[in-house]
């Protein structure tokens, strides 16, 4: 069996610091410190599951980013993923998730034949959970959303458990298809020491946009229906933080106040 | 065309979905902005007579098809429906719930039609946008606003050249209201003869279990919420008696459901609900980032602590530093004096 991980490297926003911002309120990425994205660590461990059920299955992750993002495919080598390659190139500058799906896509195509893609349901950065299902409709796949558990797996279909708001739904769905994972998933298992000497020396494959065959119109800026019209900066707007001292009258004049705000 | 679409769906009791009545009212607005119509696409079974309640909301067009492969909810069945209706109708704007439904099914159709969909969207607007290079302007488009980067940035979104333009809305975050009770809307029945054996046989659900949900402060527009700092569960139900007084519901953080203060279905925050109340009283909280993650899109935060230096002041507009276990009954007090 084959199966294909996307597994993105994302700024770590759940540690913002101070710095995060800068003053014209765009992302200092300088600022913040790259993590893979949670739920896609989640979403190889489910495919390290399958893996350990299925005989003869590699384990492909793919990656779109800087350079840099090889260290998502070294980390996950380390955990137990087969191959990968980085899907990096400047033409893929100022994707949204239309463009980035058909970059992602296309490289999955390039990369052969496979019978299951995971992902995680949501990167922390975009946040728009977005990508998955638009990646399994550009491949023809049916989606599974949401999934929390592997319950079984053959040659021919998966058993997956995913989650709803009041509740959970068991699906099954015939092979090749895409499932995208949530955070209440199993976390995902510990590099190996022995795996990190194995690969400490095996360079990391760079594909470039030519190498994935795309139509250049929808890749980029270009390729990209949505645009940002303007960013304004959240941490600014609680600034002016009123201290009260919890007297009679203060209390009294902050309800008041409330009141006649209508805010109750 | 000028129209606007809704995506309805439906809760567990086959009712209209309350995200879905939301996303009508404020797709009424627009569509009348736009001087178009309001369409509202409902797929099920059993759903006879559903239109009527939507026509309450001022939907002029319901598309409905009735079939036993559309219910409980499944993406393939839905996506060849739906996709059908937006192709044909070319609506200008297409709103969908941001819950586990239209986040399934929305990106999925905007791959299909290859236009813009912006996610988790807090406000809708009709406006102007000019592109910076090409000093373009357009007219009459969907401004689309959506917190970003774990909540630290609002970013306003357009698909300026695409249609139809694409958003989703999380539960709670807009206004349900009924715009008329004699509205006249007219239903369409879509046939599905046919059109759907193929998309039925990808995904078998084997089962489903759902919690009935007693207890849901995700609509409420006030929360009282509190933390591991009110001490007791006692001392817990002075906050229900606030939130009683002042119309609201009672939240809590992790570590005051685990000490056992109060019910889970009551946790703020990221493995709990996110609320984005008009007015968030945070009692013996700490702030901490996986709780104010799940409220720090409140209109207005006030924080009642015993630190001065309690993160979740940072946030806070009103902080009063003090003991919350006495300060709690004074508010119910001072706010039945104001009444008067
Ligand atoms: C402030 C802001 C707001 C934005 N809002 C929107 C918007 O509303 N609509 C829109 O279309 N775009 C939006 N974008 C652009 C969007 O963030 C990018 O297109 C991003 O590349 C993909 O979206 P995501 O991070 O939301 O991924 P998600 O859709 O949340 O990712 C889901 C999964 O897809 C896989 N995946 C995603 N990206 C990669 C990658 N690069 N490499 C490997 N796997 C990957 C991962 O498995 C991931 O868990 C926004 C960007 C910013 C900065
Ligand atoms: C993976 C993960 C997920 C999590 N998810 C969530 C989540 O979804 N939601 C969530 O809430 N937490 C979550 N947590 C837990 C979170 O990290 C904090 O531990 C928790 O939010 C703290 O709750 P608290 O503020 O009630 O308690 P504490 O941090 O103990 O704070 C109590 C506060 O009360 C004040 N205080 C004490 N006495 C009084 C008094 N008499 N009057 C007024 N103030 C008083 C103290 O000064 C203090 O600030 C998660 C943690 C992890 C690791």
């Amino acid at each position: 069996m084959r199966i294909i991980v996307l597994a993105k490297q994302v700024p770590d926003t759940r540690n913002v610091g101070a710095n995060a911002m800068n003053p014209n309120g765009t992302i200092n990425r300088a600022a913040l410190p790259t993590v893979f994205n949670p739920e896609d660590l989640k979403a190889l461990e489910m495919a390290l599951r399958v893996k350990n059920q299925m005989p003869n299955t590699t384990v492909t992750v793919i990656t779109m980013g800087p350079p840099r993002a090889e260290e998502i495919i070294r980390d996950a080598r380390n955990r137990g993923a087969d191959d990968g390659f980085v899907l990096s190139d400047a033409r893929f500058a100022g994707s949204d998730t239309l463009a980035t799906s058909y970059a992602l896509a296309q490289a999955i195509r390039s990369a052969g034949d496979f019978d299951l893609v995971f992902c995680g349901r949501q990167a922390i950065d975009g946040d728009t959970a977005q990508v998955g299902p638009q990646i399994a409709e550009k491949l023809g796949l049916p989606q599974i959303t949401y999934a929390e558990a592997l319950e079984s797996v053959s040659e021919q279909e998966i058993v997956i458990r995913r989650r709803l708001e009041q509740g959970v739904e068991t699906v099954c769905a015939a092979l090749p298809v895409l499932v995208t994972v949530t955070s209440a998933a199993p976390d995902c298992r510990y590099p190996h020491a022995h795996r990190l000497l194995r690969f400490a020396k095996t360079p990391v494959e760079v594909r470039n946009a030519d190498d994935v065959q795309p139509d250049f119109a929808r890749l980029g800026l270009a390729g990209s229906p949505t645009k940002v019209k303007k960013v304004d900066n959240v941490v600014l707007a609680h600034k002016d933080n009123v201290h009260l001292e919890p007297t009679e009258d203060n209390l009294n004049e902050m309800m008041k106040n409330l009141i006649n705000e209508h805010i109750i | 065309m000028n129209n606007v679409l809704v995506y309805c769906e439906l809760s567990e009791q086959n009712r209209i979905a309350d995200i879905s009545l939301e996303l009508c009212t404020k797709g009424r607005q627009l569509a009348t902005q736009l001087q178009g119509r309001l369409q509202a696409v409902v797929l099920g079974h059993k759903v006879e007579g559903l239109e009527k309640q939507l026509y309450l909301y001022g939907v002029d067009e319901v598309f409905m098809a009735d079939d036993e492969r559309l219910a409980p909810y499944r993406t393939l069945p839905h996506f060849e429906l739906l996709s059908a209706v937006i192709k044909e109708q070319h609506p200008d704007i297409v709103l969908f719930g941001a819950t586990s439904v239209g986040r399934d099914m929305s990106p999925r159709i905007a791959s299909y039609l290859r236009c813009g969909l912006t996610a988790d969207c807090t406000t809708l607007e009709i406006g102007s946008h000019t592109d910076a290079k090409t000093k373009q302007t357009y007219e009459n488009i969907l401004l689309q606003m959506r917190p970003a980067f774990g909540g630290n940035i609002v970013a306003t979104i357009v698909s300026p050249e695409t249609r139809p333009q694409m958003a989703t809305v999380r539960e709670g975050v807009m206004k349900k209201e009924v715009l008329d009770a004699t509205y006249k809307g007219s239903l369409t029945r879509i046939a599905t003869d046919g059109r759907l054996d193929k998309a039925d046989k990808a995904v078998r659900i084997i089962s489903r279990e759902i919690k009935e949900q007693s207890i849901n402060i995700k609509p409420a527009s006030i929360i009282v919420a509190g933390g591991y700092g009110m001490g007791s569960k006692e001392n817990f139900q002075l906050l229900h008696q606030l939130a009683d007084a002042i119309g609201g519901e009672v939240g809590a953080t992790r570590a005051a459901i685990d000490a056992g203060f109060t019910e889970s279905e009551r946790q703020i925050g990221q493995t709990g609900v996110t609320v984005r109340p008009k007015l968030y009283i945070a009692c013996g909280i700490s702030g901490a980032i996986q709780h104010t993650a799940g409220m720090e899109e409140s209109g207005k935060i006030i924080s009642i602590n015993t630190d001065p230096n309690a993160p979740i002041n940072s946030i806070a507009d009103i902080t009063i530093v003090g003991d919350a276990v006495a300060i709690v009954p004074q508010l119910i007090a001072c706010y039945n004096n104001n009444l008067k």
